[in-house]
């Protein structure tokens, strides 16, 4: 993006926005979104879209007026992050960046799917690994890999406990462990508000 | 594009596993190290690497985190004095993107460097992190690889897939900007004798990216059905593919499709799905069952999970 472009899209960042989401978006960088002339390419060319009620174009610009209600919208999980709005944009609006910021800002917020969950805090934070080969259920992939004439555990963290440690602790200076947990305290009370409701609703 | 063949034969590389290559397609590991081995190149090991972290998933939760460990791992590699390589578009997504982001953002790098002191590690970002795919085609060059051919499959016809992360985005690639009509994969493909045949949509992404597999698995069987109808109807004899990730999906959710859209496909997909290295082996003369296309074991529930025989059944003539 040019220079110009830049100062013209922040000539006037949302200051005195009333909505604390919109501000959130604005602090994030979401603000070049302003430069988009509403072509409509980001929608046109994701395979996503396709199959899904996700719209690029819809979702940015619900997150830009600060609608709250795009957080919790399963459809900003449905990115495949394929690239190809960001490559397209004739704004260059990194778009598929600002997909992936729109997702920070709605786990900070407590929208988190639960097998996301798990996979960050279970799987991921425990292990070091995404997809990991150790405990009793992987054994099958530790045999396929002697197998091949590998070591029964690759040599990353499953071979170096204390670079689990090291990354664990990286996870918690940097605030992942801080946020996973409060992601959970606000999942589980909007769902017991949820219950509330539904049991008022019953006339109980 | 023009195909640097470097003077110095020289290559070592540090290798980045990664997750799915060598904790669910280990056959992937053994072909890029044997693969690699071959052509004169060096891999080391990476002490203690982690998840890159995955760019979809990790970076969607939070972006710091996916800094830190991401630059991490970058370091490992850095203490080698070498270039990181990975097989996985994912992990080259990650570490390609984190190394590019740092690089123009002196106040994360100061920040990521900041936490990493704390557990004695330093990351400077003087090594580019690279991809299998990059070393094959750019460092070493396709004649350089072309002389170690020994085996020519001229009946075989290939549906090259890509996926996304190792074109795009392609300002933090080195392809010279070409993402929607890229030919480095084609072109090592060919090496081989094979033909890559052109489908609809041949650059679609697989839909197993982007935390979509792990948020609704039929979503991304439903991208990965498009792209199956398209690779049977132009007549794909196998898949061909430099990503694990694209790898598990196209092999484990050709098993899916079958399942959640039997009812639209007509014929379940019976496709064989391999990485590229393996086929670079096997024309380089090396054994089959090392290189994961000839079954050597009596697991049950373990990859591939589509059956490798169709293959081996076209190209026997030539590698008897």
């Amino acid at each position: 993006m040019s220079e110009n472009i830049e100062k013209y899209i922040k000539r006037k960042v949302y200051n005195g926005t009333s909505s604390k989401i919109a501000q959130k978006f604005v602090d994030a960088g979401l603000e070049k979104l302003r430069s988009c002339i509403n072509c409509g390419t980001c929608t046109a060319s994701c395979p996503s879209g396709r199959r899904t009620a996700f719209r690029t174009r819809s979702a940015l610009r619900r997150a830009l007026a600060g609608d709250e209600s795009v957080l919790s919208d399963i459809d900003i999980w449905l990115c495949s992050t394929c690239y190809y709005c960001y490559e397209r944009c004739p704004r260059d609006i990194p778009v598929t960046d600002m997909i992936i910021k729109l997702r920070n800002i709605a786990v900070e917020e407590g929208y988190i799917l639960d097998n996301h969950f798990t996979l960050a805090k279970d799987i991921f934070y425990k292990t070091g690994h995404g997809v990991p080969a150790n405990g009793e259920n992987n054994k099958k992939w530790r045999d396929l890999r002697e197998s091949y004439g590998l070591p029964a555990l690759p040599p990353t963290v499953h071979s170096y406990p204390e670079a689990v440690k090291e990354c664990q602790f990286l996870m918690d200076e940097v605030g992942f462990k801080a946020l996973l947990d409060n992601a959970k305290k606000l999942k589980d009370e909007r769902m017991l508000a949820e219950e509330k409701k539904e049991n008022e609703k019953d006339g109980k | 594009m023009v195909n640097k063949v470097s003077e110095q034969k020289d290559w070592r590389y540090a290798f980045f596993l990664g997750c799915v290559i060598p904790n669910r397609y280990p056959m992937i590991e053994r072909s890029i190290r044997d693969v690699f081995e071959e052509l004169g190149a060096e891999l080391l090991d990476m002490p203690g690497a982690s998840c890159c972290p995955a760019p979809g998933v990790f970076r969607g939760f939070h972006i710091p985190t996916w800094f830190v460990i991401a630059a991490r791992n970058i370091a490992i590699a850095e203490d080698l004095g070498v270039s990181l390589i990975t097989g996985c578009n994912g992990c080259y997504g990650t570490l390609r993107d984190a190394w590019w982001d740092l690089e123009h953002n002196s106040e994360e790098k100061k920040h990521v460097n900041k936490l990493l002191a704390k557990v004695g590690k330093k990351y400077t970002g003087n090594f580019e992190p690279k991809h299998v795919m990059q070393a094959l085609y750019l460092d070493m060059g396709k004649e350089y690889v072309r002389g170690f051919i020994k085996h020519k499959f001229k009946d075989l016809k290939v549906a090259v897939h890509y996926g996304c992360h190792i074109v795009k985005p392609s300002d933090k690639r080195p392809w010279d900007g070409e993402y929607e009509n890229p030919t480095f994969l084609d072109e090592i493909v060919e090496l081989t004798g094979a033909t890559s045949i052109d489908y609809k949509e041949k650059f679609m992404c697989c839909g197993a990216g982007g935390a979509v597999r792990t948020a609704v698995k039929e979503v991304a069987a439903d991208f990965t059905r498009e792209k199956l109808v398209n690779m049977r109807e132009a007549g794909a004899d196998i898949i061909i593919n430099c990503c694990p990730f694209c790898h598990l999906q196209l092999d484990l959710g050709q098993v899916e499709v079958n399942n959640f859209y039997k009812d639209i496909i007509g014929e379940p997909f019976h496709i064989p799905v391999i990485y590229i290295t393996q086929l670079l082996g096997v024309a380089m003369g090396m054994d089959p069952s090392r290189l994961g296309l000839v079954k050597n074991h009596n697991l049950k529930g373990v990859s591939p999970f589509i059956p490798i025989q169709p293959f081996l059944d076209i190209v026997k003539e030539q590698l008897i």
